[in-house]
């Protein structure tokens, strides 16, 4: 089978007539659309990524970007994608590996939710003067309490509390792992969490001795690579996350090549340099509910039960009777990602395929809590695709007590959701180990962009809890009497437990 | 003076019982024996310090886990996991050990008497000086060095004669060997992983290793030490590569 | 999702349930409190004759008397009672447990030459789905399960197992996820001559429940366990296959292993997968099953979860954990790891 080239996926044209050849384009781009020959710029479009550093980066505003120039014939069903997969694994014979959280075209839930706020019978709140408490805490709390008054008056709590995180807004920022990320983008999200009195995961790739200044800010993860993993990095972090699943490849391990494995990466991870670090699908200490209470235990053992430990699961079909044995396991939170959650790389087949949306996942997973009386016993965390302060208000509303964002993260500190993360190219500095692209990417400030987004959207939702009347997020916690569900179906409102628009 | 420090176990919860252990480290103490253990988990995980615990009875899961250190000499049989996650220190089990023996072991040392259940060694590691051994003297079930990624699985299959079939041996293997005495099924070897010619040095590598499972546990080395090994490590240090293509 | 325990004394010496009790309390770390149970084997010989129908009401009101008119229908009631229990704590009677020791009328079923037991099996599948408050949970002779939602120690208590004495019994501690505090999802599951208990997920569910509800089961206890007493009520009972080709059907060879085999075994072993392909089970689990004949043990093909097997005497042990059987036997002849997909068979002599 003869396969042509297919055609271009994004053209770029520069306005020779703005241009000053200042070669910036060039020395920016490291995937090489651009060269210098003699005293002219010439282009290679198919290098292309739609990174956009280029343009970022061009003074004169010289560069424009055209996606997919010459498409195909038009076909409902044979879309362009669905052809260049076939040409792709008809050339190659192996599985798609992809960038980034899904395309796949269906509608995000959470724009087909509306929010509601106070009209006369009772007063919107303004939050510039009025309180507005969004401190979270994330762990278990008890389902009642044991108190004793004294004979003087004072009354003494004899219930004890388990130990809790304590946030300052509801969002905190999810597991990358250094060698996924580079170690600038870790350091900057890592200031960022910590300028906003919030968490951080390290992901599953230990912890750099640059980021031990932020440790109290950091929660370490468990995966089944165990890479990293000691006592002295359990006990180096506020929290431990076992990490069981993940949004974008639900039921698949990972792994990080070995080109990715620099001599500072395998220190962090603790494996040979260059080596392959392959985390299996299971952690093969875990093939049992019951299995995975034994590793909660054993980490809380390890730590003297210190630490709050959270589970991260993908949203899967059957996510809420999954959550509800981990509320069982002596876990303090459970993470629940969705199908849009992001990745560095995933097979493009289960990216796009395999999993459920947040909206739905958390809702069923706060219902069911519920409904087994065991919702106090653990925290919900819900990360995957929250793009802004509403879907954030909106998952809360649904029942989670905080968010873990990751995309939003990045692309506040320049990323473009090219999705070419597992190249090593990043020219953003993000996920590269390339030293020269690393250095592009400046922690203070882009740390101070991560801290200015999670403000933003922390003011965003003070101001969409006050227009509802709301001054403490305990209230909006599973108020799903604020939300109204909008073209959405009976069945998937059911899920939800939102009542259609006009209700 | 050498003083033992006694903990019963009877009974005893394992939380309070590793509050005890912890405790005597603390206090320097350079020997405890603990009695009468039966089905306690995770004891002396996240320990560390130099001390040797004699576990007298059949422990929990996950013995030794995340440990620095210790040396553990158990009497009795171990279950699932003993060595999970293991950063340093020694596990001598007089007995056999559960399925995954040495999880994800980082460094140290696990000597089983007897047998290993299924995946023994899955997701061994090594890292710089930190090099995981797992020796045992009777024999494994399938998916032996399973995703081993460093350190070295000893099979001794004592008293085991003819070529040694478990399916699926290192299946996935990139990294550290199996060691197996005598022959392997060639159909046993799973996707990854490939028979190494075992030469000298590769004898005087295990050598050690023979050695100390042998004073732990009264056997000749010499018979051991000259027998024939199939040695298997793996086929490519990434053995998934070729599974996948870019977008 | 679990820890189990099964023990049998070959030689039909009956034990009561005290130490299996405490055996099975020992793996508490592996439930959660929400669900736990026992069945034995030769604790009615005053009624062995009869089916001993253990059954959940919800109020022994309308739900009793529908029960009791189906029983009358299909044959006689030799006689009833509430099953004595004892409340515990944190274990409140939520349900009421009750017995009929039943003799089927086996005139109304002809043309079957099992037609006791079909009677008994249609009346179960019957009640359990249409009798509102009605749970027939256990339906052999001289054998009975006692389960309910609470710890280890809790359930024995509640019921007094050791006032009963058998020479099999199973126990099983569970970590539910799905269906919190309900009664009938506590294992051991049972139909007619066949207990089950199980650890582990079965992922084939849905393919299995389908195959075995178009043999005319009903699958209504809203766990994947249930569907294994019946697939081996199916296999072992109405298709006459024996213990070992029961457990070859259900955890058979991979197909590499068939390819290897001398021609005559090759052929068996691919009829088996070819006709028994939707009963096939997949995904973790170690099982034992029991009958008045003995007791069998099996964990899925790659050995997902622990089972450890022993002996002493006239005595086989099964479990998730050797610390659990030495907890019942501290002094064992043997103690071994049964390989996956073995079964490990205690027969009765």
């Amino acid at each position: 089978m003869a396969i042509g080239s297919i055609p271009l996926r994004y053209q770029i044209s520069i306005d020779r007539d703005r241009c000053m050849e200042c070669g910036r384009c060039v020395e920016n781009c490291p995937y090489g659309t651009f060269r210098r020959e003699g005293d002219r710029i010439v282009i290679d479009s198919r290098n292309c990524t739609a990174c956009h550093r280029c343009i970022a980066m061009c003074p004169r505003d010289a560069i424009t970007l055209t996606e997919h120039p010459c498409d195909y014939r038009s076909h409902p069903i044979w879309t362009r994608d669905a052809r260049e997969s076939i040409y792709n694994q008809a050339r190659t014979g192996k599985i798609i590996l992809a960038g980034m959280g899904s395309t796949q075209s269906l509608p995000p839930i959470f724009d087909q939710i509306l929010l509601d706020a106070c009209q006369v019978t009772n007063p919107s709140i303004d939050p510039l003067r009025e309180p507005m408490e969004l401190r979270t805490y994330i762990g278990k709390k008890p389902s009642r309490l044991t108190l004793r008054r004294r004979e003087d008056g004072d009354v003494d709590l004899e219930t004890e509390l388990s130990p809790n995180l304590k946030l300052d807004t509801p969002i905190m920022i999810g597991h990358m792992s250094y060698g996924a990320i580079s170690l600038n983008a870790q350091l900057a999200l890592a200031k960022g969490a910590q300028a906003s009195g919030t968490f951080l995961g390290t992901g599953e790739g230990g912890m750099h001795p640059a980021i031990f200044p932020y440790q109290d800010n950091m929660i370490v993860q468990v995966a089944s690579g165990r890479f990293g993993v000691d006592v002295d990095y359990l006990n180096r972090g506020a929290a431990i996350e076992i990490k069981i699943g993940q949004g974008a490849k639900p039921g698949i391990g990972g792994h990080l090549p070995g080109e990715k494995v620099c001599a500072d990466v395998s220190c962090t991870r603790m494996i040979p340099l260059g080596s392959d670090a392959i985390s299996p699908a299971p952690h093969h200490d875990i093939y049992s509910i019951e299995d995975l209470a034994q590793l909660v235990r054993s980490l809380k053992e390890a730590t003297e039960w210190k630490k709050p430990v959270f589970v991260k699961i993908a949203a899967v079909h059957n996510v809420a009777a999954i959550a509800a044995g981990i509320a069982r396991s002596s876990a303090d939170a459970v993470v629940v990602d969705g199908f849009r959650g992001g990745t560095g790389a995933a097979p493009k087949i289960f990216r796009d395929n395999v999993g459920i949306p947040i909206e739905a996942a958390v809702s069923a997973v706060d219902q069911k809590l519920r409904a087994q009386g065991v919702r106090n016993e653990i925290s919900v965390i819900a990360s995957g695709g929250l793009r802004n302060a509403a879907d954030v208000t909106k998952a809360i509303a649904l029942g989670a007590d905080a968010v873990y964002i990751g995309t939003a993260a990045l692309v506040a500190m320049g990323c473009r959701v090219c999705g070419n993360c597992y190249r090593n190219l990043c020219p953003w500095g993000i996920a590269t180990q390339r030293p020269d692209l690393v250095s592009r990417l400046n922690p203070d400030l882009e740390g101070e962009h991560v801290a200015n987004l999670i403000h933003a959207w922390t003011m965003e939702v003070s101001e969409l809890m006050g227009a509802a009347g709301i001054n403490a997020i305990e209230s909006l916690r599973g108020n799903r009497d604020r939300l109204r569900g909008y073209m959405l179906d009976e069945g998937m409102l059911k899920v939800l437990d939102v009542k259609p628009a006009g209700a | 003076m050498n003083v033992v420090v006694r903990i019963d176990a009877a009974e005893l919860h394992y939380t309070p019982l590793n509050r005890m252990v912890r405790a005597a480290v603390r206090d320097g103490e350079k020997e405890i024996v603990i009695d009468n253990v039966l089905g306690q988990r995770f004891i002396a995980d996240g320990l560390v310090g130099e001390v040797v615990i004699t576990v007298n009875g059949v422990p929990g899961g996950d013995l030794g886990m995340f440990m620095r250190g210790p040396m553990l000499v158990v009497h009795g049989n171990a279950d699932h996991a003993p060595g999970n996650t293991m950063d340093g220190g020694t596990i001598v089990i007089h007995g056999s050990a559960g399925d995954a023996a040495a999880h994800s072991m980082r460094g140290g040392k696990v000597f089983v008497r007897d047998d290993v259940g299924y995946r023994g060694g899955i997701h061994m590691k090594e890292y710089e000086e930190k090099h995981p051994c797992l020796v045992v003297g009777g024999t494994a079930r399938s998916y032996l060095g399973e995703y081993m990624a460093g350190g070295i699985v000893l099979l001794l299959r004592l008293g085991e004669t003819g070529p040694f079939v478990e399916r699926g041996i290192a299946s996935g293997i990139h990294g550290g060997e199996v060691y197996v005495r005598g022959e392997v099924d060639p159909g046993c070897l799973a996707v990854g992983a490939k028979v190494l010619p075992f030469e000298e040095a590769h004898r005087e590598r295990i050598r050690p290793l023979i050695e100390e499972f042998c004073r732990y546990f009264g056997n000749d080395p010499a018979p051991l030490i000259v027998a024939d090994y199939t040695r298997i490590g793996p086929a490519s240090a990434r053995p998934f590569a070729g599974k996948y293509t870019w977008e | 999702m679990c820890g189990i325990i099964s023990v049998v004394d070959r030689a039909g010496n009956l034990m009561d349930g005290s130490k299996i009790k405490l055996a099975l309390s020992l793996m508490d770390e592996r439930g959660s409190g929400e669900g736990a149970g026992y069945a034995a084997y030769g604790i009615y010989p005053e009624h062995a004759d009869c089916y001993a129908l253990h059954v959940f009401f919800d109020n022994i009101i309308e739900a009793r008397a529908a029960v009791e008119a189906l029983l009358r229908a299909w044959g006689t009631i030799v006689h009833d009672e509430e099953i004595p229990t004892c409340d515990q704590p944190n274990l409140k009677k939520v349900h009421t447990p009750w017995r009929y020791f039943f003799k089927p009328d086996a005139a109304l079923m002809s043309g079957s030459s099992s037609s006791e037991e079909e009677i008994v099996t249609s009346l179960v599948m019957k009640v359990n789905t249409t009798v509102p408050g009605a749970l027939i949970y256990s339906s052999g002779k001289n054998v009975g399960v006692f389960k309910a939602a609470g710890w280890p120690e809790e359930v024995a208590d509640f019921y007094r197992i050791q006032d009963y004495r058998g020479y099999i019994w199973l126990a099983h501690n569970r970590y539910p996820t799905n269906t919190r505090g309900w009664w009938g999802g506590a294992h051991p599951f049972n139909l007619l001559d066949w207990s089950v208990i199980h650890n582990g997920e079965i992922t084939s569910y849905g393919t299995n429940r389908r195959y075995i509800e178009s043999f005319g089961y009903r699958c209504t206890m809203l766990t994947d366990t249930e569907v294994v007493a019946y697939l081996v009520d199916l296999l072992a009972r109405r298709h006459g296959l024996d213990e070992e080709l029961t457990v070859r059907a259900l955890a058979p060879p991979f197909w590499d292993e068939i390819d290897a085999m001398p021609e005559k075994e090759q052929n068996l072993n691919r009829a088996i997968r070819l006709a028994y392909g939707s009963a096939m089970m997949n995904g973790p689990f170690a099982i034992v099953v029991a009958t008045h004949k003995g007791i069998v043990g099996f964990t899925d093909r790659i050995k997902l979860r622990p089972m450890v097997a022993a002996e002493k005497g006239d005595r086989l042990y099964i479990s998730s954990e050797e610390a659990a059987i030495r907890r019942m036997e501290p002094d064992l002849d043997r103690v071994w790891m049964p390989r996956a997909g073995e079964p490990v068979i205690g027969r009765v002599y």
